[in-house]
């Protein structure tokens, strides 16, 4: 258990995804079985302890400690788990500290009335980095800044293993995974499972420049619209309904409409969407639905979840990857016809006899489900990845406002030293007023630019934030690019942007030219 | 029979005692003044006397020039001092060099006032000696049970732990200049690294005068005069603010390190974007505090700068006779005041330029 707590602790206060990686697979490499495929569940959330829950442990701390003090302690930490692993009153010598795996297989095992006991036990057991990093495990809440996708990518390569191979064996593999992990140490092959409705990895594009165009035919490529959702695979098999995200996360338990409505023998890849009266509605409605563990009623009125479907991978158990995505295509049209499905619709063929036909159509897409065109050859079988050649994604143009610097921020891990995120705003009445942050967009040298005029053009200071100079003939104006504007509530402007970044630094611009508030609110209209 | 308070009582530039007509640690410049310790939140200069250790009044000679004060009186450990009607001595309260607690005598009554204290070992100073009083005036900068320091051995075994997994990289430590720094250099020692230690110029002058005091620090270089890639797999040691000031930009890709007791508390160690947190304090946690409470039972305590309110609340419950003092003023120097850790504030103030 100590190597355990000591690996996310390290992970808590490591920002870098490839430090981060490095710890796991050190880790990897040092623990034995069955600890290390329980450390690799845990990361993944793949484990679930019905009897041992937040108010049971929040129970054994009251129990403990004087009321009063807990809660000046917990409003000063701001984390339970946190609070309960620092102020557990310390027994020593009262126990040998638990390995990872005898704690989760007790846990699994303990019933409802003994659990109280034993973890007691352990947490007397353990140090305050142990306590948090048992409590982290009971609660599920880790926090620890490693995604399900980051945990696998670990043990990809700490096994020289293909993502693409983990991913499809994933789901029909079981803590600890033993055979995962003799794959990964060469001991045995790639394990095979008879598991239902498994992930099958999905087959990405490239983005297309300018460039590329020269050497494509449009004869060879169809067109598809690249829709704003969330890219999903439905699969149905044997009575088993799964909805996978892209990276082979289980998605279904947000959504129960479309789970029910998978009534068939298939793999389809699909984009997941919120569709009302057939019309997609745009990003924000989508992400009412997205994160939740449990969905009520006016989720699922309000924001119906449907499919526009773009690829049939398997059929009545016959896989159909290896086909040329022309042929796959037929049968996928006629695989929705035959269903009259509502929530299941087709994601429509662009017609195009020139490149040039599909620019003037990108841009007048409907506006906010839509984010661009996909562009895939004909002859292309489905492929695990992102290989060359065969798909490209087309995005719209971004949009771009000239806005001010406001506010700047200080950066985290190898920016801690730079002022890198930036808050920015437009004119609205005279004033300044802000829309948004962004963190990126700039390069190396331009960082130093930008953080030279922070320092040098601060007038105000709170904690890691300073406040620049922000006046209509002094000050910074920066090029703002993003994807699209949602109303925002929570937002003194009253828009939101999505993934806004810094295009342009307008040296050369004063602020007064900067845009106004109303051409944003314009995009909404 | 006087009341306690007649012979030290809060007033709005600190603890005052009437029978003897001073101040301890006083905020603002007084007739005369006795010094706990040379942190400046406790050690301001203009004062027109000043009765401290020979260390404190060194350092305060090092920070404010040696005029600092009209009247120096050097004071040991143990030695009693009259002044007006009252007796004062100090004893060790193991916080940094030269460290004292001030006893109080007059009127039959003892009062002891802690200045800051630590209870466990500190290869740089004098540990603490309980005293035993009538009233016990205590800090409370870690007075919440959340507040455990670990051994300080093992956290800097993480630190060095650190350059063997990034032997790339360096350690930058974020410490306070005084105290904090030179204690986390002699642990450095004792944990093996026999290295040059790297300090931020800010630290020059109190390292040596340490080293002039008999504490030894080893072979110093300065960041400045340090060659490309002579710092990779080094530790150096720098104010807090330093860390994320430009001049940090010279370090081969810092581990950023803190040494604090606040290090304990996880969401403080992001705030300030630390990649190693180390619950090193000078101050005594929450078992301390305690323990020492227990093991002194005054008649009275009275709590000071700090989280008081817990701590009053467990003195309480514990039968002590107990009320908060509310002084204010005290939170700056070492950054572990009721304030918390500024690792942000002075940010550019660090005293090297970039």
């Amino acid at each position: 258990m100590n190597r355990f707590a000591e690996l996310l602790d390290r992970l808590s206060y490591t920002p870098g995804r490839n430090d981060k990686l490095a710890l796991i697979v050190d880790y990897f490499r040092h623990v034995p079985d069955p600890d290390r495929g329980y450390a690799l569940a845990a990361m993944t959330g793949t484990l679930d302890f019905k009897h041992a829950k937040p108010a049971m442990i929040r129970g054994l701390i009251e129990e403990r400690t004087d009321p009063a003090l807990f809660r000046w302690s917990r409003d000063y930490v701001g984390d339970t788990a946190e609070t309960i692993a620092l102020m557990w009153p310390v027994r020593r010598g009262v126990n040998r500290v638990p390995d990872l795996s005898e704690i989760v297989e007790e846990l699994d095992r303990t019933s409802k009335l003994d659990m109280p006991g034993r973890i007691a036990g352990w947490l007397d057991a353990l140090d305050e980095n142990g306590r948090w990093a048992l409590l982290k495990l009971i609660t599920g809440a880790m926090r620890i800044g490693v995604s399900a996708r980051l945990a696998k990518q670990a043990l990809a390569q700490y096994g020289s293993l293909d993502i693409a191979e983990v991913e499809e064996v994933w789901h029909g593999l079981e803590p600890p995974y033993l055979d995962l992990f003799a794959w990964a140490d060469g001991l045995a092959g790639r394990p095979e499972h008879g598991a239902l409705a498994p992930f099958r990895p999905v087959m990405l594009s490239h983005p297309v420049e300018e460039a590329d165009f020269a050497r494509m035919d449009p004869a060879d490529y169809r067109a598809e619209w690249k829709w704003d959702g969330i890219r999903v695979q439905a699969v149905s098999e044997g009575g088993v309904k799964r909805l996978y995200s892209r990276t082979g996360e289980d998605i279904s338990g947000s959504f129960p409409d479309l789970i029910e409505a998978m009534r068939f023998e298939a793999a389809i890849d699909g984009e997941l969407l919120v569709v009302r009266g057939g019309a997609v509605a745009p990003f924000s409605d989508l992400q009412q639905r997205l994160n939740r563990k449990t969905v009520g009623k006016k989720q699922l009125s309000g924001f119906p979840a449907g499919l526009r479907v773009y690829d049939l991978l398997v059929e009545d158990g016959e896989d159909l990857r290896p086909l040329p995505f022309d042929e796959r295509r037929e049968r996928l049209e006629a695989w929705v016809a035959a269903r009259a499905e509502p929530r299941i619709g087709l994601s429509p063929l662009i017609p195009f006899a020139s490149f040039d036909d599909l620019t003037e159509l990108r841009g007048h897409a409907e506006a906010e489900s839509v984010e661009g065109v996909m562009l895939k050859r004909g002859d292309s079988p489905y492929l695990a990845g992102r290989p060359k050649g065969y798909w490209w994604k087309w995005k719209r143009d971004p949009f771009l406002v000239d806005a001010v610097l406001l506010y700047a921020q200080r950066g985290s891990g190898r920016r801690s030293s730079f002022y890198s995120d930036y808050t920015f705003g437009v004119w609205k009445d005279g004033a300044l007023v802000p829309v948004g942050k962004a963190y990126f967009g700039f390069t190396d040298d331009e960082l130093k630019l930008l953080d030279r005029f922070v320092r040098d053009n601060t007038i105000n200071s709170f904690g890691p934030v300073r406040e620049v100079t922000h006046e209509p003939e002094k000050g910074l104006v920066l090029e703002v690019a993003f994807e699209g504007l949602q109303r925002s509530t929570r937002h003194k402007s009253g828009v939101a942007m999505r993934f806004p970044r810094i295009n342009r630094i307008r040296w050369d611009k004063p602020p007064r030219e900067a845009d106004e508030l109303q051409l944003l609110e314009k995009m909404l209209e | 029979m006087k009341a306690f308070t007649d012979i030290v009582c809060p007033t709005p530039k600190g603890l005052y005692c009437p029978p003897g007509d001073f101040y301890i640690d006083p905020t603002r410049a007084t007739e005369r003044a006795v010094v706990t310790h040379g942190h400046s939140d406790h050690a301001r200069a203009g004062h027109g006397s000043v009765l401290a250790t020979k260390e404190t009044l060194a350092i305060m000679g090092a920070r404010y020039g040696a005029d600092f004060t009209p009247s120096q009186q050097a004071a040991r450990y143990g030695e009693k001092h009259r002044i007006g009607d009252a007796t004062v001595w100090l004893s060790p309260a193991g916080h940094v060099l030269g460290s004292a607690q001030a006893v109080i005598e007059a009127h039959g009554r003892r009062i002891v006032v802690s200045g800051d204290y630590k209870r466990r070992p500190d290869p740089t100073c004098a540990p603490f000696e309980p005293v035993s009083c009538d009233v016990f005036i205590t800090e409370a900068t870690f007075g919440l049970p959340v507040f455990r320091h670990p051994d300080d051995g093992k956290e800097v075994a993480k630190a060095l732990h650190m350059l063997e997994v990034f032997p790339e990289r360096c350690v930058l430590i974020g410490a306070y200049a005084l105290g904090k720094a030179q204690r986390i250099i002699t642990l450095l020692r004792q944990g093996g690294y026999d290295a040059p230690v790297y300090i931020h110029g800010a630290m020059e002058k109190l390292c040596a005068l340490y080293e002039s005091l008999g504490v030894e620090l080893g072979e110093l270089r300065l960041t400045k005069d340090a060659v490309k890639g002579e710092m990779m797999g080094k530790v150096i040691v720098a104010p807090p603010s330093a860390l994320g000031d430009r001049w940090s930009r010279r370090l081969p890709e810092p581990v950023n390190a803190f040494a604090s007791g606040w290090m304990r508390v996880r969401a403080r160690a992001r705030q300030g974007g630390i990649e190693l947190p180390l619950v090193i304090s000078d101050h005594a946690d929450w078992d301390e505090l305690t323990a020492t409470l227990l093991e002194l039972s005054p008649q009275e305590v009275w709590v000071t700068h700090g989280r008081e309110e817990p701590l009053v609340h467990w003195a309480g419950l514990n039968g002590l006779k107990v009320r908060p003092l509310h002084l204010a003023g005290y939170d700056e120097e070492d950054g572990e005041g009721p304030q918390g850790d500024n690792l942000k504030s002075a940010e550019d103030a660090a005293g090297e330029p970039a």
